[in-house]
């Protein structure tokens, strides 16, 4: 295997680690907000709306998730590009229809494959692209 | 819908540049010589004794809260799409600020990603 498809496999698949991480933590969050409702924008309103996302473990749990999407991000920009690293992460749009359909059974509209199809051609061209333009050092090295 | 709109400026703004910051400050720390957990250590030492990785996070944070801020607000249907838009600026970042080589494949491919995010996320959340 070549150094550049061994590159693309290590960026690609902390990728994959971070969309995950991104989506699950998403989903916590518009649950979490959900379950607060909507902020006033007024001081006391925000102090509240502050407060309550402290004390709310839904709030947390997708704070958690989100440390995981950072630390992937961190370490994937670390060696990748960041034009490549942000649009690869769109591939989690796809993941998420795909599980709608198989695992909700939801109907998914015309408009939504479309659109799906175009993230997954998106990340496909970016990803035919050399993951790192710039030059990159190695910690401890 | 004038603060929405502002609203939504900010939140690019602090995301896009907390992102370049961000891997501006994580080009300087190198990545990890092994997926190990010393050398992760390592990489995390470095990592936070860095200053722009620093300067990233307080803008991460308010693009995280204007981001809460408005989903509470406007539903997601204004909200993704706006949020899609990071995809284009964030393009035009790496290139400029970043030095990154961004090929018309690349190009294409963000303007893919762009569009067809806000086509999965537009559907049906009216």
């Amino acid at each position: 295997m070549s150094a550049a498809q061994r590159l693309r496999i290590k960026t690609l698949s902390v990728v994959l680690v971070m969309v995950v991480c991104a989506n699950l933590g998403d989903l916590m969050l518009k649950r979490g907000m959900l379950q607060i409702g909507a902020v006033q924008i007024s001081a006391p309103g925000i102090w509240h709306a502050l407060l309550s996302t402290i004390h709310n473990g839904t709030i947390w749990l997708g704070i958690l998730f989100l440390i995981g999407f950072t630390f992937c991000y961190m370490t994937a920009v670390s060696w990748a590009d960041y034009s490549y690293v942000m649009p690869a992460g769109a591939f989690g749009y796809a993941i998420q229809t795909a599980l709608a359909v198989m695992i909700l059974h939801e109907a998914v509209t015309t408009q939504r494959w479309v659109g799906v199809v175009l993230i997954v051609t998106g990340v496909l061209l970016v990803g035919q692209t050399h993951p790192s333009t710039t030059q990159t050092k190695v910690v401890g090295s | 819908m004038i603060k929405v709109g502002l609203m939504l400026v900010f939140f690019i703004c602090c995301s896009t540049g907390g992102e370049i910051a961000m891997t501006h400050g994580m080009k300087q720390v190198g990545e990890p010589e092994r997926l190990r957990p010393m050398a992760l250590l390592r990489f995390i030492g470095k990592a936070v004794a860095n200053g722009w990785v620093w300067f990233a996070i307080p803008l991460l944070g308010a693009s995280f809260y204007s981001l809460l801020i408005l989903l509470s607000w406007a539903p997601l249907s204004v909200v993704i799409p706006a949020s899609a838009f990071n995809y284009v600026v964030g393009t035009f970042g790496a290139k400029y600020l970043l030095k990154e080589q961004v090929s018309s494949k690349r190009w294409m491919g963000v303007v893919m990603v762009c569009v067809g995010v806000t086509l999965v996320l537009f559907t049906g959340k009216n």
